[in-house]
């Protein structure tokens, strides 16, 4: 009904109609369409209600920059209607509705808006009580606030990063970007030009402009190969050293430019006046872009508020499309009469000077503008275009440190140049017009080039033009009943500014948190300039003293998913992991490795976990210990940097010697433990927990930057395989290997290391054991591991071998009271209260966390970690981090807790008053349920505490 | 995102580098007093001028100094730890 003939609409394919459905009801629109011009062709002009009153609202500026289009998407919510096309068959709905859009039941919030003074929430939600918010206003607002629905069960969308590096970014493919990115691609420069709309242009295409420029241009253009063009891609930030996003689709360029041209443009201001917000109201170039983008017939009967050539273009646009225009309304009073004012004046459309726009006025439910008041006078319209101010897209140049000024004479906003290599070009800069602008466009591409040592011929900078853009005035009237709106994402009235500063938010950042101006979706871009006004007026400073808000990135809404990109999460397989899936392994993340949990069935997993366990305690066991962290240390200066970094005396260590590691951090906490093997004078083999190497390795690396010790660390965590082979027939296996290393009992005895060979694989044999068992830790190159595991698996066939997963290595290592660093040990354990007095040196000079460990022990031990060893038949089982209570005071916690099958109870490793730590004493523990159970104190290895079966 | 110079790597961006904080003095842990020792580990300088850090290009696991401005984080130089030393 609203759609014009041919050539108007130059993204729209008239042979393709494509239907939709809009709350419901259905539409046809053609391929090419934004939904909101769909709709508009249709006569649909209301998208949305508005954040707090539920007003209707509709198209404001064609640019996705507003909250007035934002509407639901079956799986994606607050979708700016104007800027997103239509598909075949999308489900459109309308946001912040209670009820329909048509009738809305919280429109009635519109008439009772005198009790929703600017502030209105910090002052309410306070009280009564102290829970009051969250129990009852916090999810009341959570209903009633417009914001779009997330459905999680939302199919799975591909995501993409990639890099982008050139000489010189172009942002805006309008008349200043296209010239700056064409004379600096001709100059040889490799240039990237990216645009947000889906073609190039820019005002070219729906401003009134000869055609045949940007055809032209478009052709120049076409003919530069080392020009790359990115339209329907927002850059949205600026960060240091010229990093920017580009963001096309579902896809982020993280670029780097050499130099960059903002050519932003400038942004439309809505005027200020009773009822400015209805449907039927919008910006100039909103009018213009329905026109010759799309197609569509903004209005029937129109007035325009123009305060420049651009508004009588506007005018002149309206009348060609065949729109009535019924008053041209033009706040200036006087001055020349321009080209586009005459030819008005020629096409027989009135104009009134020294006129402005003073209220308007709905149809039934505010649902459509019916009319406005000029000089005092009613007109009837439904179409208002408001084409009276403009300001610089400020938010990328001010990221990259421009500042804004405002130009009092002119009445506009300025922009310093920052001082990164970065170049402003077009009206972002202050050019008024078409020429200035393509002048300005080739003024900052000679700027980036010979910034960047191109040589540019003969051509100079040439010297901005003097003459400032011609004055305007924004109109503010505001009215005594307010609707008068500054801010249409909030619903911020020109009083509730003024009510702001009242209440003594002088500062722009103050009146902002407290009002809320500028924090919804359009970040300000329609409402800053007016509020820096208003508020100026209200505190009797300049425009500039006030200035306005910062503007951080991003300039636009982004969603999440192109934050995240892939979002394949990394993962480590040890070189057995197929042999661990062969053996029907449930397998378990732990950190980034995946480890055997239990091997067979998960509906069998605690039977089969305890066989793993008891034929470690009675036959024998395998496990992959491949996570460990691998460390190997060579030098001269080996044994020392070892000494100086962990707690026992490595130094003097005799080669084939294994020794338990402890470190801790300068603060004298404990932070990891491992083992370290010398393999010769000049050569440690050390391992570190599965979790901490990485940062174990970079800590070595960093104390030795300053140490400068005679010593390199290799990490050979993934080059190095591990498998543990233990239980008291574990040497029997071992021997019945073909190998050159005796790995009798005297030969190879308890806490020592070998090197040799095993079943035709190189080897590094130590003697140690989580388990308490009789146990041989072989490493291996991993290329090999996978050779080795059969064979060890082959020979224990006789001895009953059986591999165990982690949850059995876990019970294992608990009966025997070992602690796992991270999960027994916090940010401020000491070795003290490990009870591992034993593992630090009390004659080396010096180790790290020795002067804090002292330090420490001077200010008195508060707690121990010790073993609680509950009843066979105990009902109340407390879980991980439950309480140690004494009195009713919390003294420690549970660290470690689990049924130990060799024992037949329930044993925790907890931390206990100092007071409590001696064998037998009993400690409160708080359950889960809340229950309170005295446990015993055991403080020794629940099984074996002689540890004599390690040593067999 | 800024561009880092590694002095083995060259510029790189910043997310390949870890920071591990100013150089700080090294106070003999033997002769120190208690409070100036616990001063040492837990409270940092931060004043507004020019401070040379430690960094860690994370790939690499090479660790270097960096003189950086505090007030308008431009980065002057950055270096070998061996130069350090012969500096002071």
């Amino acid at each position: 009904m609203n759609r014009l003939p041919g050539p108007w609409g130059s993204r729209i394919d008239r042979s393709r109609p494509i239907p939709f459905t809009f709350e419901g009801k259905h539409f046809e629109g053609y391929a090419g369409d934004s939904i909101a011009s769909a709709l508009a062709a249709s006569g649909q002009w209301v998208l949305s209600r508005s954040f707090k009153y539920h007003r209707p609202r509709g198209i404001l500026s064609m640019t996705g920059a507003d909250a007035n289009t934002l509407v639901q998407l079956p799986f994606e919510p607050n979708v700016a209607a104007d800027r997103t096309p239509i598909s075949e068959g999308l489900s459109v709905s309308a946001q912040n509705v209670n009820g329909t859009l048509e009738r809305d039941r919280d429109a009635i919030i519109d008439r009772l808006g005198r009790f929703l003074p600017v502030g209105f929430y910090y002052r309410t939600f306070m009280g009564p009580r102290r829970d009051s918010w969250l129990k009852f206003w916090e999810p009341m607002i959570r209903r009633k606030a417009g914001l779009g629905v997330v459905d999680t069960t939302a199919p799975r969308r591909h995501f993409d990063k990639t890099h982008l590096h050139c000489d010189i970014l172009v942002v805006g493919a309008g008349p200043a970007g296209l010239n700056a990115a064409i004379a600096a691609a001709e100059a040889g420069a490799d240039v990237v030009l990216c645009d947000e709309n889906p073609e190039i242009g820019g005002s070219l295409t729906y401003g009134r402009h000869d055609p045949a420029l940007l055809a032209d241009l478009s052709s120049r253009l076409r003919a530069l190969p080392n020009l790359r063009l990115l339209t329907g891609t927002v850059c949205n930030g600026w960060y240091e050293d010229n990093w920017l996003p580009l963001i096309q689709g579902d896809r982020l360029f993280r670029t780097r430019a050499r130099a960059v041209i903002l050519a932003t443009g400038s942004i439309e201001q809505p005027a200020i006046f009773r009822n400015n917000d209805l449907p039927g109201i919008m910006l100039g170039g909103a009018a213009q872009r329905l026109i010759r983008h799309y197609g569509v017939r903004p209005g029937q009967k129109a007035v325009v508020l123009a305060t420049g050539d651009e508004g009588y273009c506007v005018a002149l646009d309206l009348v060609e499309a065949g729109v009535s225009v019924v008053l041209v309304a033009d706040p200036r009073s006087g001055g020349e009469t321009g080209t586009f004012e005459a030819a008005l004046r020629g096409s027989g459309v009135a104009i009134r000077k020294a006129a402005t726009i003073e209220a308007a006025e709905g149809s039934v439910g505010n649902r459509h503008l019916s009319r406005v008041r000029v000089g005092g006078s009613w007109i009837e319209c439904d179409l208002l275009a408001v084409s009276a101010d403009q300001v610089p897209a400020w938010q990328l140049p001010c990221q990259a440190g421009a500042k804004v000024g405002y130009d009092a004479v002119s009445g506009s906003m300025t922009l310093s140049l920052p001082k990164a290599p970065i170049h402003l070009a077009g009206s972002v800069a202050g050019d008024s017009n078409l020429q200035d602008a393509i002048t300005g466009g080739h003024r900052a591409a000679v700027a980036a080039l010979l910034g960047l040592g191109h040589a540019v011929g003969e051509e100079r900078i040439s010297t901005r033009p003097t003459a400032g853009s011609p004055a305007r005035v924004l109109p503010i009237v505001a009215h005594r009943k307010g609707r008068d709106f500054v801010d249409f994402d909030e619903d911020l009235q020109v009083k509730d500014l003024q009510n702001a500063v009242k209440e003594g938010y002088r500062e722009i950042e103050l009146v902002k948190r407290f009002s809320t101006v500028g924090m919804g979706p359009s970040q300000g871009r329609h409402s800053a300039l007016a509020t820096a006004r208003i508020v100026a007026e209200a505190t009797n400073r300049t425009v500039a003293e006030v200035g306005i808000t910062t503007a951080r990135p991003p300039v636009g809404p982004e969603t999440l998913g192109v934050l995240a990109g892939h979002h394949e999460p990394l993962e480590r397989r040890t070189a057995l992991h197929a042999r661990h899936l062969a053996l029907n392994a449930v397998m378990k993340p732990v950190g980034a490795w995946w480890r055997p949990y239990v091997y067979g069935e998960a509906s069998e997993a605690e039977e089969a976990i305890r066989d793993e366990i008891m034929a470690v305690r009675e036959g024998v066991g395998l496990l992959d210990v491949s996570t460990l962290g691998k460390l190997e240390l060579r030098g001269p200066d080996a044994g020392a940097f070892l000494d100086r970094l962990y707690t026992m005396a490595h130094a003097n260590q005799p080669v084939g010697r294994v020794r338990y590691c402890l470190m801790l951090n300068e603060m004298g906490s404990v932070v990891d433990d491992g083992v370290a093997c010398r393999m010769a004078e000049d050569r440690f083999y050390v391992t570190a927990t599965t979790g901490a190497v990485a940062r174990v390795y970079a800590d070595m690396l960093f104390w030795n930057a300053q140490w400068r010790l005679r010593v390199d660390v290799l990490n050979l965590t993934g080059a190095f395989s591990g498998l543990n082979v233990t239980g008291p027939k574990a040497r029997a296996v071992l021997e019945a290997l073909e190998s050159d290393i005796d790995f009798g009992r005297e030969a190879f005895p308890y806490l020592s290391g070998r090197e040799g060979v095993v079943a035709g694989v190189p080897v590094r044999v130590m003697r140690i054991g989580f388990t308490g068992e009789l146990s041989y830790e072989l490493h291996c190159p991993s290329s090999l591991a996978p050779a080795l595991w059969d064979a060890v698996m082959t020979a224990g066939k006789t001895y009953g071998l059986k591999p165990y997963g982690l949850e059995a290595s876990r019970t294992l290592r608990l009966e025997k009271g070992h602690i796992l660093i991270g999960q027994d040990t916090d940010a401020i354990t000491t070795p003290d209260e490990l009870g591992f007095g034993w593992a630090v040196s009390k004659k080396k000079p010096f180790f790290v966390g020795k002067r804090s460990i002292e330090m420490r022990a001077r200010l008195g031990q508060a707690r121990k970690l010790v073993g609680l060893r509950f009843p066979a038949d105990a009902r109340d089982i407390p879980g991980e981090s439950c309480l140690v209570l004494r009195g009713n005071a919390p003294v420690g916690q549970i660290t470690s807790i689990g049924f130990s099958p060799t024992l037949g109870c329930t044993i925790a490793l907890a931390y206990v008053h100092i007071d409590d730590s001696t064998e037998g004493s009993l400690v409160t523990v708080k359950c889960r349920n809340g229950n309170l159970v005295d446990v015993p104190v055991v403080a020794h290895a629940f099984f074996d505490p002689a540890n004599a079966r390690q040593e067999m | 995102m800024k561009i880092l110079t590694c002095p083995m790597n060259g510029p790189r961006n910043i997310d390949e580098f870890q920071s591990f904080g100013p150089v700080r003095a090294e106070p003999d842990p033997d002769t120190t007093a208690d409070a100036d020792w616990s001063r040492h580990l837990f409270r940092a300088e931060n004043r507004r001028g020019i401070v040379v850090e430690w960094w860690r290009h994370v790939p690499s696991n090479y660790f270097f100094l960096a003189e950086r401005d505090l007030v308008t984080n431009e980065i002057i130089r950055t270096f070998d730890a061996s130069e350090r030393r012969a500096q002071s």
